[in-house]
């Protein structure tokens, strides 16, 4: 058993419910413990950032510190939490002034952090610790023909703290194929999906968000196997029909979180893995391959 | 420094953690053309780096285009000087802020009621965080997307209530702390 410090961060408890669900229930099948971080508060968050970059960091640190009493790893599976608490522990690493700050702001509420804690997404976790041979092992309902893109977003492989390649990574594919799924290709799998802009720039966003789910659909796609981050599976599932309706297309893609993917393919039910929570329904593409058992809940 | 024994506004910026190479750029436009909203910008990135080296403060501060940045990282990965330019864009947006700069955009205000959500419950609250924004902008612009936020609530996605968070008076402690050392 393998255990880990997780770091759910916000849209985790709102928007991001049915990838945690899932990512919780594949965890023990596949041998992990995601030991929930006692009291974590906001991870910084890009916005902040914007607005005042030491502010965000110190309030980043608290995690951190919080993770690092546990002596574990701490894992995300939200891209920006992980972009941000990676960026966050390295600048307090390297520039010895903000460090100051911030020990100075958590000795304020009676925490140290030494700078131990290592920063990881849960995707190359599943990837890195778990591996694509022992998840096909476990699989007991093959997705044998499942046409799937995988959709990675932005800040898992890019800039300075991504893994796989920046421009045409693979590990999900990977993941998917071992699975029994038949990835496509996917030439956008790591372009933007609009990310906050949905709030502040919809027009900018949606144009983004029809991009990605026309390519996808183009490419024989049945369905998006995306990334655990809640704004790519929220702003390429909740907005699908928003960006549907703008561009008059035609794309109805359920779009699956990876965890959603490898939780069918391990038995799991549809509900256990929050997959009635998906905005467009999983149900009908996933029909061939879950048993009775998983469908009664449906 | 300056003519007049002030900073000019590339050292301003250069002086950023992570901005150092902005001297470095060469102009060659890769971060333009990867940018994924670039077609929205007033000044896409590489204009955005030839004005602040051209001490173009007061265009740069004021304009909407450093708030279309979505942090996607491709000008980053790509970058053949490697200039972080979204890391650029973001230490502008700050600095706007700080001064007061009002551009026509409505990325500071959503950033604004962002941050506020997390200052009040230590975890951003997705719903509260939105219905102020709209508030504070445009009301009739949350209608647009009302469709959106119902199928996340009939689909148990957005919650009515923020979550309780014992952490949340710590948050606010260790942000009055960095604000009474005046941190930038």
């Amino acid at each position: 058993m393998k255990y880990y410090a997780y770091y759910p961060g916000c849209s985790m408890k709102a928007t991001g419910v049915p990838i945690e669900l899932s990512a919780l229930a594949i965890a023990k099948p596949l041998d992990m413990e995601l030991l929930e971080i006692e009291d974590w508060t906001c991870c910084g968050s890009s916005p902040f950032g914007g607005v005042n970059k030491v502010e965000a960091i110190s309030i980043a640190a608290r995690n951190l510190a919080l993770a690092e009493k546990t002596g574990l790893d701490l894992v995300t599976p939200c891209s920006s939490c992980y972009i941000v608490l990676s960026e966050a522990a390295s600048l307090i690493k390297e520039n010895p002034q903000l460090a100051a700050t911030v020990r100075d702001a958590l000795a304020a509420v009676g925490l140290e952090y030494q700078g131990t804690v290592r920063v990881r997404h849960l995707v190359e976790v599943l990837f890195n610790d778990i591996g694509t041979e022992a998840m096909a092992a476990k699989v007991v309902k093959p997705l044998d023909g499942l046409k799937v893109a995988c959709y990675y977003g932005c800040q898992q492989v890019r800039p300075k703290y991504g893994f796989d390649d920046p421009e045409m990574p693979q590990w999900l594919d990977l993941m998917a194929e071992s699975l029994g799924a038949e990835p496509v290709p996917f030439p956008f799998k790591a372009r933007c999906c609009g990310s906050s802009a949905v709030t502040s720039q919809a027009d900018v966003a949606l144009e983004l968000i029809n991009k990605l789910l026309a390519n996808a659909s183009a490419n024989g796609a049945q369905c998006i196997a995306s990334t655990t981050c809640p704004l790519c599976h929220t702003n390429l599932d909740a907005c699908q029909g928003m960006a549907r309706r703008r561009f008059k297309a035609s794309y109805n893609l359920p779009v699956l979180a990876i965890t959603q993917l490898i939780g069918a393919a391990l038995g799991l039910d549809y509900k256990a893995l929050g997959l009635d929570k998906n905005v467009v329904s999983p149900k009908k593409v996933l029909a061939p391959y879950m048993s009775k058992a998983q469908e009664v809940k449906i | 420094m300056g003519k007049n024994g002030r900073r000019s506004f590339l050292e301003e910026v250069a002086v950023i953690p992570g901005n150092e190479k902005i001297r470095e750029c060469i102009q060659c436009g890769v971060c333009s053309g990867s940018c994924s909203t670039a077609a929205h910008w007033e000044y896409p990135p590489r204009k955005i780096i030839a004005m602040v080296r051209s001490g173009l403060r007061d265009d740069v501060l004021s304009s909407n285009s450093i708030w279309f940045c979505v942090s996607c990282y491709l000008c980053t990965a790509r970058c053949p000087r490697d200039i972080k330019p979204a890391n650029i864009m973001h230490a502008l947006e700050s600095l706007a802020l700080k001064e007061g700069y009002k551009p026509p955009s409505r990325t500071p205000i959503m950033y604004r009621s962002f941050v506020d959500s997390i200052e009040g419950n230590g975890r951003v609250y997705e719903l509260g965080f939105m219905l102020k924004y709209y508030l504070r902008t445009n009301p009739l612009a949350a209608i647009k997307m009302l469709p959106m936020a119902l199928s996340l609530l009939s689909h148990g996605r957005m919650p009515l209530m923020p979550e309780k968070v014992k952490g949340k008076g710590e948050v606010k402690t260790i942000l009055e702390k960095v604000r009474a050392g005046g941190a930038q």
